[in-house]
């Protein structure tokens, strides 16, 4: 019977292993210094905290930031995707572009977020976006990028006077999450490229999120500080100590206003359980919990014990000759804090539950489409490797995405998807092409938006596409500096697959397959949408919000 | 992404192969393409990232397809059999792709002249058609195929500095400096399949003229090493 993770609780201070981590987390790396150019917040935040609970989480925290009818507004026909009634809320640029500028030119960070600067000589590759991440209120949103930061943006809070501002995203922390390592024993560098973001779901007044670059994962916890205490007896206003023959009297230290500032600190380090890249990480429902996914295995993780792991998964054979199958990505059922899915590089996903036995290599459910034989090639495996596989919020269906469709998944039904989207399918008489280049192993992540009725995914050239469920409409978006303007709609596009080329479509052979959109997000609750592509990043916005 | 002359040749090839090999359908054929293919794949899996350590998923999906190539071959019958115009004017990345494999595999089996490609094209019909390259051939190809693909996924798994050195090294001077290799290797222009040329050669002949190759390989890194 499998044996549930030691109790996070600990007895005494300095035998504990959180004492212990606390010390070392501070060794490891030194508490980020507070961002650069803080907001100034109209007021300081002390959100509720969401009930906990199976189910419940989701339903609580949309109380206070969806719209007045309590219930996500779905894309309707009017509004729907169909409709090219995306709306670009602001695009916002690399931290060292915004933090530069704030500092030199004492410019309000707000307007930075939402001018189209003219020169990218800042960027470079360590800006590439990676990873992006809403947190469960919608109200921040967390980006990794190649160079192993991590960049927060927070809502703008609606306001009478400035109604216009509303929805709109700027910078509240950022910090070094991961820096480059090296291993060695196998003379090879680890990157600090950040592969995912999870957040936790808010339960005091601190922000908490996992980071993690290939090998290892990491705990971060974002605060507030708008007091700090002054008169001390033994220290001076700079902290200095004092002598203490000159202290001839006491006080009392007094709690004093100061300037925002926000201070992202590592809680805890989760290292050494991964010999492989770490593809996926998963927040269990019970909050006490996550697992961290590999190539071939995937490892449990109390968030209190940082020196040990459950090993769940373990794909890897005896021979490694004998390797066909990698683990590509997995995840923890929204509800079930037993169940999760992970995907693999044959098109297959693999639901299994942890009280069935410690090591889920058996499987609960297999899902597999039969496949297709007039479409058969040399790449048919390739193209069916799964690059993402997402939980719907119900928990009733799962979505997959490989290299051309999106699949959605009903749990109950393992021998086929319930529905099947072309992404780009244009593609395939060109995979040929796309395996010289590599593009075909790119690997393109999938999201559903809050009330699981239309779901989103990148392509090339810069372009989205968005599906909505019920209608069967889609639509396919740029975001691109040169088309969008602030407020502007977004222009669906078209890709012309063959023969005569209409005025405002784009033919295939002119699509730039060096601009692609991996990484995208979708508010909880609201029609909002963050997209990724290369340093930049998109915020859109259904129009009618 | 292959040298210009070799673009050439293998535009002749195309054309030559079509007229020449009854049979086959209008250019690109399809075992052409499959070939060339093979021959991508092969370098795709050998041309890994050193500094950083490459991407399992990747090296797994493209080992797969290039297992999925291998049997079909088998099942074709093409995996040993191969006309004498073709296989003169075999395409030269073909060459590059053997070479590295070759090399590496022969390190790893310790063999002196174990699995090596042939010499020049006007020798390719006097290579013996039948039973070196029958059924004992085509095992010991596929072995040593198998063998290479292994090497690789043991190099990925457990980095020894002298396997790993030794494979970027090979790789990166002949992909780099094709030229300079090609040129280099007096006619040395092996002919035949790719994957069977690991069949231990028929003649003794054809090892003497490969290491002479291999020879002008070593040269052509040490120069490039150097530098």
């Amino acid at each position: 019977m499998h044996q549930p993770p030691p109790a996070s609780s600990c007895s005494s201070g300095s035998g504990c292993e959180c004492a212990r981590v606390g010390v070392r987390a501070s060794a490891l790396a030194p508490a980020a210094a507070p961002c650069p150019a803080p907001r100034r917040l109209p007021h300081p935040r002390r959100p509720e905290p969401p009930s906990r609970g199976t189910g419940t989480l989701l339903r609580a925290g949309l109380g206070p930031w969806c719209s007045p009818t309590g219930s996500p507004a779905p894309l309707s026909c009017e509004t729907g995707c169909g409709e090219g009634s995306w709306i670009l809320v602001c695009r916002l640029l690399v931290p060292t572009q915004v933090s530069l500028l704030s500092m030199e030119e004492d410019i309000d960070t707000r307007k930075i977020n939402n001018s189209f600067l003219r020169d990218h000589s800042y960027a470079t590759e360590a800006d590439i976006i990676s990873t992006v991440e809403f947190n469960h209120t919608g109200e921040l949103l967390a980006t990794g990028d190649k160079g192993g930061r991590v960049v927060i943006f927070q809502r703008e809070q609606e306001s009478k006077n400035q109604v216009h501002r509303r929805g709109e995203y700027n910078v509240y922390s950022t910090f070094q999450s991961h820096e480059p390592e090296f291993d060695y024993l196998k003379s090879l560098e680890i990157e600090e490229k950040i592969n995912k973001i999870r957040w936790l779901p808010q339960q005091n007044a601190a922000y908490f999120l996992l980071s993690t670059n290939d090998k290892t994962v990491k705990l971060w916890k974002v605060s507030e500080r708008d007091k700090r205490p002054e008169g001390y007896n033994l220290k001076d206003e700079e902290g200095r100590l004092r002598d203490p023959a000159t202290i001839t009297t006491l006080r009392v230290p007094v709690l004093r206003p100061m300037d925002l500032m926000v201070e992202a600190t590592p809680r805890r380090v989760f290292a050494n359980a991964h010999t492989y890249h770490i593809n996926s990480i998963s927040v269990n429902s019970d909050y006490e919990t996550y697992m961290s996914a590999d190539d071939l295995r995937i490892n449990l993780w109390n968030f209190e014990i940082t020196n040990q792991s459950f090993n769940i998964v373990d794909i890897k054979p005896a021979n490694m000759e004998e390797l066909t199958e990698v683990i590509t990505a997995a995840e923890f059922h929204p509800h079930h804090c037993n169940t999760f899915v992970y995907s693999s590089s044959k098109g297959t996903i693999r639901l299994c539950d942890m009280r069935a036995s410690a090591l889920c290599d058996r499987h609960t459910k297999f899902f597999e489409e039969p496949e297709d034989p007039s479409n058969r090639s040399f790449f048919s495996e390739i193209i069916s490797s799964i690059s993402d596989v997402k939980f719907s919020h119900s928990g009733r269906y799962i979505m997959t995405r490989d290299y051309l469709t999106v699949k959605v998944w009903d749990l109950n039904m393992e021998n086929r998807p319930i529905e099947t989207y072309q992404v780009h399918d244009y593609l395939r008489s060109k995979l040929c092409s796309l395996y010289e280049n590599d593009c075909i192993f790119d690997k393109f992540e999938c999201v559903w938006n809050g009330s699981d009725s239309v779901i989103m995914t990148g392509s090339y050239n810069n372009f989205f596409r968005m599906f909505d469920r019920n209608t069967k409409r889609d639509v396919t978006l740029e975001a691109s500096r040169e088309n969008s303007k602030p407020r502007a709609i977004l222009k669906p596009r078209k890709v012309c697959v063959g023969g005569k080329r209409r005025k405002d479509e784009i033919s295939v052979d002119s699509l730039d397959f060096s601009k692609k959109i991996l990484h995208t997000a979708w508010h909880p609750s609201e029609n909002i949408i963050a997209v990724a592509a290369t340093n930049n990043l998109y915020i859109f916005q259904d129009k009618v919000n | 992404m292959f040298a210009r002359g070799l673009k050439r040749k293998s535009a002749e090839d195309a054309e030559d192969a079509d007229g020449g090999v009854a049979g086959v359908p209008a250019a690109p054929s399809y075992t052409l393409q499959r070939q060339s293919l093979l021959d991508m794949s092969l370098v795709k899996l050998q041309l890994c990232h050193m500094l950083v350590e490459p991407n399992l998923c990747r090296s797994v999906l493209i080992a797969n397809t290039v297992r999925q190539i291998q049997e079909e071959m088998t099942q074709d019958g093409t995996w040993r059999v191969v006309a004498p115009q073709a296989a003169g004017r075999a395409p030269l990345d073909r060459l590059v792709s053997t070479e590295i494999l070759c090399r590496s595999g022969r390190e790893q089996e310790g063999e002196g002249d174990g699995p090596l490609p042939d010499p020049a094209p006007g020798q390719a019909p006097r290579r013996p058609q039948s039973s070196p390259w029958g059924l004992d051939g085509s095992r010991e190809g596929r072995g040593g195929f198998q063998k290479s693909l292994d090497h690789i996924f043991e190099t990925l798994e457990n980095k020894t500095p002298g396997s790993v050195e030794e494979l970027f090294s090979d790789v990166d001077s002949s992909y780099y400096d094709l030229d300079a290799v090609l040129t280099g290797m007096v006619g040395g222009t092996p002919s035949g399949p790719g994957l069977p040329a690991f069949a231990p050669a028929a003649a003794a002949s054809p090892s003497s003229t490969c290491r002479s190759d291999l020879g002008e390989l070593e040269h052509a890194v040490e120069i490039l090493v150097e530098t």
